[in-house]
């Protein structure tokens, strides 16, 4: 009789040992991620040009090879990276949860996001911008003579409130529809369900590679909002967010110092430009700094390439996407990618 | 007299049997039967040719795409089907390792078969399914005997389906044997409480619970703890599930008489005794064909978590129609996948059926 | 010698400890729970509260009874998510039944065509899942109407085009009822009541899928009144249709409510997998308020609450009319 109090006495105090919370750890995804020996990525499930998988199963695309870059600076490989393919409403949830290290999903950077999700931006990929696209029939060569039109865009994305902002600022009025993958919509507008389509520029760009005819469509010149892409990280771990911030910095910076997959090495024994010669470890220990060795992005722009390559092989004028850099250029060159110094 | 004979005998009557008489009784009953009969053969008459020339007779069923499409959709085009069957069935498991699931369906399969009969239902049947499924989940997750490991996240398919639906109905049987008892408790605290979530959980649609599992789930775990996207799928699914075991089971403990537990009390036994070696064996015999009938709902349920972005039978079909080349096919994509559970849950009702009818014989007996 | 009131050799005084335990484990297991989504939350920075209810959604919804623009509140939102999904679950109750009857009777009937089809009808819309015929309906629906800038006139004023069947609709304006007519624009119809693809693909897949279900219970309620009706009936000369209207079928009405109640609220809840389909109900506004401001616990608290309000109104309702139309036996 007595043993079984105790017995139901000794349940709950296994329970209530079990279901309490460990106390609060920040900063150690990095150390996660070394016993794991992998980069968890979250990707977009199909995005041509930011990240996606071809038949057998090799993942290629701008977000793809900011993930890559961070696996060679902390893994010393850049295809130790497990990439886990998310919709728009998973997304947040993932990194919040852990199942991800880095969101790479062609995210747009804004205050609501930093500030009230859980998670922290690292910085800026991809300048990009929301626009339209019409079937080429309807005649259509401005944004402001969408009213009446019925518009596709996808659920709990930014796309949803700038269209919302954009007709209403415009006084037009404008009927939606919802979908909640990127497949669903494009699916929809392309058998003619909506008469327009609305999401970032590079995804107008990407989808429009994906159809039978691609020139029976037109992507309206009208840019209605802002749309900085990027990487993002959970939020409380400050070692780890540097790590990532300053490996696409230091992917810009190789750009601008000349450093590309083919000269690395040369550069790494016969260059006498101070700055080459930090971003590479020949000098001083940059890596060290950031919980890394001082080769971190020596590996980074080897097997990856430096930010310019990447964008040429995944988005540029020769990929299938063919998009000019544009605000994507250095800042020297007149575009916005504007890294601050490795030192 | 002869004449009081004659007209006392009558002409036999019309032949019952032959083909007349059943098509008389069966088809021309009465006026409106017999138009109903005549508008549906004309119709089946218009449908039928034209049904078997889309699907079978023009129809294209090597993987080429110029023929599919030179087709115009006259046809079917089942070349879909054969260049997107591997990942309509197997998801995003890795291409070379595919052997992997198909062989752990094939033998999760054929040990449900075996153990189908109630011939087979002896002790050792619980004991010899241990062996099956660890080899099930061997063959599924690798990692040991020199398989490759395959994370959870990339299984899909016909194999992610079954995994999820043999979890969750193995383990919504405790759960919901637990939640009978205590809703038919004499006390009154557990009574409540069971009842609350019992219709709490039945009164919320699973897409509900399904959100639950993906966006709450975090936030009730502690820091450290962390369950993989389809771990917690299973365990909200089991949550949702176990309520309505809860009243199935319920069913089948107010159709035992209240002798049987009578009885026992005045032998003498404990509460726990009582349930587990008398009521539950007979209540739970009771409610197998409905048992057999939540297997069945809970499998066709599963085809919810395409809405999670989990990628089962359903969600790789979405999958493989997001191919823009293959896009215009998807109605060939719907009927295989159909089809597929349409077979699967056929042979679940009619089985329901058949262990419904040889249980009432041997209660009877 | 008294015995103590609360003793381990009574069976209440046991009820009582376990009960007392029970109650201990779930409470402490509860505060847990609670503590860990309090730290969870203000780890991740996440407000709690419905405060947000009172805020500018920014969002737009595309269709819906309730008046709403991109600039109202997510109260509103939500409010236009449930309009949604009561529309779309009482027009479902309302056609469902009938036609379940219909098929119900049908498979009981003597013609072997007519019984057939019914059998197949019933077993197929049983075994598939329901997320595939929406999807299936839905893709049908958008592949094959006609594009929206060149629509199928079905009647003088109504159209039928990938945008959906638009009709007039009856409009209360300063001079009376004033009728609003579809009218063809460059996009399309605009104008009069639009029934869009998403909804009528969930209606239809929904109707569809239902009766299945309630030709099942009405077949089954039939079959429980005793043969010995039906030949009373008969031998009294009735017509057979006649028998099913007045003697069958309302005695069968007393074995059919209360399954019956339960297939109303099973269709209530299919409706909620409009979120799959594009149709905004109270599930896929949840949904997208979710991903805007990341407040799940109040965002599922509210659609779970709304469900269970529905369900309570329509077990009352039902169970009400069961008490009103059950027949009274000797």
């Amino acid at each position: 009789m007595a043993h079984r109090s105790m017995r139901i006495a000794g349940l709950a105090l296994l329970a209530a040992a079990t279901l309490s919370p460990a106390a609060a750890r920040a900063g150690k995804t990095l150390d996660a991620v070394r016993q794991r020996g992998e980069v968890i990525c979250g990707v977009n499930t199909s995005a041509p040009g930011f990240s996606g998988a071809d038949s057998q199963g090799k993942w290629t695309g701008l977000d793809v090879d900011v993930c890559r870059a961070v696996a060679a600076a902390v893994l010393k490989d850049a295809s130790k990276v497990k990439f886990v393919p998310l919709n728009s409403q998973q997304r947040f949830a993932a990194l919040q949860a852990g199942e991800i290290d880095i969101l790479s999903r062609n995210t747009t950077w804004s205050l609501t996001r930093d500030a009230s999700l859980g998670i922290v931006f690292t910085g800026i990929d991809y300048f990009d911008g929301q626009g339209f696209m019409v079937p080429k029939k309807l005649k259509i060569d401005s944004a402001k003579k969408l009213g009446g039109a019925t518009v596709c865009v996808q659920a709990g994305t930014t796309s949803e409130k700038n269209v919302a902002d954009f007709f209403q600022a415009h006084g037009l009025k404008y009927k939606s529809v919802v979908f909640d993958t990127a497949e669903a919509i494009q699916s929809a507008f392309f058998s003619g369900r909506c008469q327009a389509y609305t999401t970032d520029m590079s995804d107008l760009a990407g989808a429009r590679t994906k159809t039978a005819k691609p020139d029976d469509y037109v992507i309206l010149p009208e840019v209605i909002s802002k749309e900085p892409l990027g990487p993002s990280v959970r939020r409380g771990d400050d070692e780890w967010f540097q790590i990532v911030r300053w490996t696409l910095f230091g992917l810009v910076e190789a750009e601008e110092a000349g450093l590309t997959q083919a000269n690395v090495d040369k550069e790494k024994a016969e260059s006498k430009d101070p700055v080459a010669q930090r971003l590479l470890g020949v000098t001083d220990d940059m890596g060290g700094l950031l919980g890394l060795d001082k080769e971190w992005l020596y590996r980074a722009i080897k097997q990856v390439g430096n930010y310019g390559e990447s964008f040429e092989r995944n988005l540029g004028p020769k990929s299938a996407l063919g998009l000019p850099r544009g605000p994507n250029n250095l800042w020297s060159k007149g575009g916005l990618m504007y890294a601050p110094p490795v030192r | 007299m002869s004449e009081a004979l004659s007209a006392a005998v009558r002409e036999p009557p019309p032949p019952d049997g032959g083909a007349v008489a059943w098509l008389r009784r069966n088809l021309f009953s009465s006026v409106p039967s017999a138009l109903a009969t005549l508008l549906l053969v004309a119709g089946l008459a218009w449908l039928l040719p034209r049904a078997l020339d889309w699907l079978a007779l023009r129809a294209v069923f090597r993987p080429d795409y110029d023929a599919c499409r030179a087709l115009e959709h006259r046809a079917a085009c089942w070349g879909f089907v054969a260049e997107k069957h591997r990942l309509v069935l197997f998801g995003r498991y890795p291409y070379s390792e595919q052997w992997r699931p198909l062989v752990a369906t094939l033998l999760f399969v054929g040990a449900l078969a075996a153990s189908a009969h109630p011939r087979a239902w002896r002790r050792w049947l619980l004991a010899a399914w241990a062996p099956v499924l660890a080899a099930f989940f061997l063959l599924l997750r690798g990692g040991a005997l020199g398989l490759s490991p395959v994370d959870p996240a990339e299984w899909g398919g016909l194999p992610l389906t079954v995994v999820l639906t043999a979890v969750v109905v193995a383990a919504s049987i405790p759960v919901g044997v637990v939640l009978a008892l205590g809703r038919r408790s004499a006390m009154p605290l557990v009574r409540g409480l069971t009842t609350l979530y019992i219709e709490l959980v039945r009164g919320v649609p699973l897409i509900t619970v399904l959100f639950v599992a993906s966006f709450l789930f975090p936030l009730l775990l502690p820091q450290g703890l962390k369950l993989d996207a389809l771990a917690r799928v299973a365990l909200a699914m089991t949550f949702f599930q176990a309520a309505y075991m809860a009243e199935v089971v319920r069913g089948g403990l107010q159709a035992l008489s209240r002798g049987q537990g009578e009885a026992a009390e005045a032998l003498g036994l404990s509460w726990w005794r009582i349930q587990r070696r008398v009521i539950l064996p007979q209540a739970l015999v009771l409610v197998i064909p409905a048992f057999v009938n939540s297997l069945l709902s809970t499998f066709l349920d599963t085809s919810l978590v395409t809405v999670v972005s989990i990628y089962d039978l359903t969600g790789a079909l979405r999958l493989a129609l997001g191919d823009p080349r293959w896009r215009e096919f998807f109605l060939e994509g719907y009927l295989f996948v159909g089809t597929l559970y349409f077979a699967c849950s056929l042979a679940m009702s009619r089985y329901s059926h058949w262990l419904e009818r040889r249980l009432a014989r041997w209660a009877r007996t | 010698m008294r015995r103590p009131r609360i003793s381990w050799s009574t069976r209440s005084g046991r009820a009582l400890v376990y009960q007392a335990a029970f109650l201990a484990i779930l409470v402490l297991a509860g505060w847990a729970l609670w503590r860990n989504t309090v730290h969870n939350l203000a780890a991740r920075q996440i407000r709690s509260g419905f405060r947000f209810l009172d805020q500018r959604a920014g969002f737009d919804i595309g269709e819906g009874p309730v008046p709403y623009t991109p600039d109202a509140t997510y109260l509103r939102a939500f409010a236009a998510g449930v309009a949604n999904t009561l529309r779309v679950s009482l027009l479902g109750i309302l056609l469902a039944t009938p036609l379940g009857t219909l098929i119900g009777l049908g498979r009981l009937s003597r013609n072997l065509l007519v019984r057939a089809l019914s059998a197949a009808w019933v077993e197929v819309l049983r075994n598939v899942p329901l997320v595939i015929q929406l999807f299936a309906w839905y893709l049908v629906l958008t592949e094959l109407l006609p594009d929206p800038a060149s629509p199928l006139a079905l009647a003088p004023h109504a159209f039928l085009s990938k945008a959906g069947l638009q009709v007039p609709l009856p409009l209360w304006q300063a001079g009376g009822l004033v009728l609003e007519r579809p009218e063809v624009g460059t996009f399309g119809v605009t104008g009069g009541l639009a029934l869009t693809p998403e909804f009528l693909a969930l209606l239809l897949g929904l109707v569809t899928a239902t009766s299945a279900s309630i030709a099942e219970i009405v077949r089954s309620g039939v079959l429980a009144i005793s043969k010995g009706q039906t030949e009373a009936a008969l031998a009294l000369g009735l017509s057979r249709a006649k028998v099913v209207r007045r003697v069958v079928l309302p005695q069968a009405l007393r074995v059919i409510v209360p399954p019956l109640t339960s297939q109303f609220l099973n269709l209530t809840k299919n409706s909620s997998l409009a979120v799959a389909i594009g149709y905004p109900d109270v599930v896929s506004i949840a949904n997208t308020a979710i991903n805007q401001n990341g407040q799940a616990l109040e965002c599922i608290l509210i659609i779970m609450s709304v469900y269970l309000t529905i369900n309570l109104v329509t077990a009352v309702a039902m169970g009400w009319y069961n008490r009103h139309v059950a027949l009274v036996e000797r």
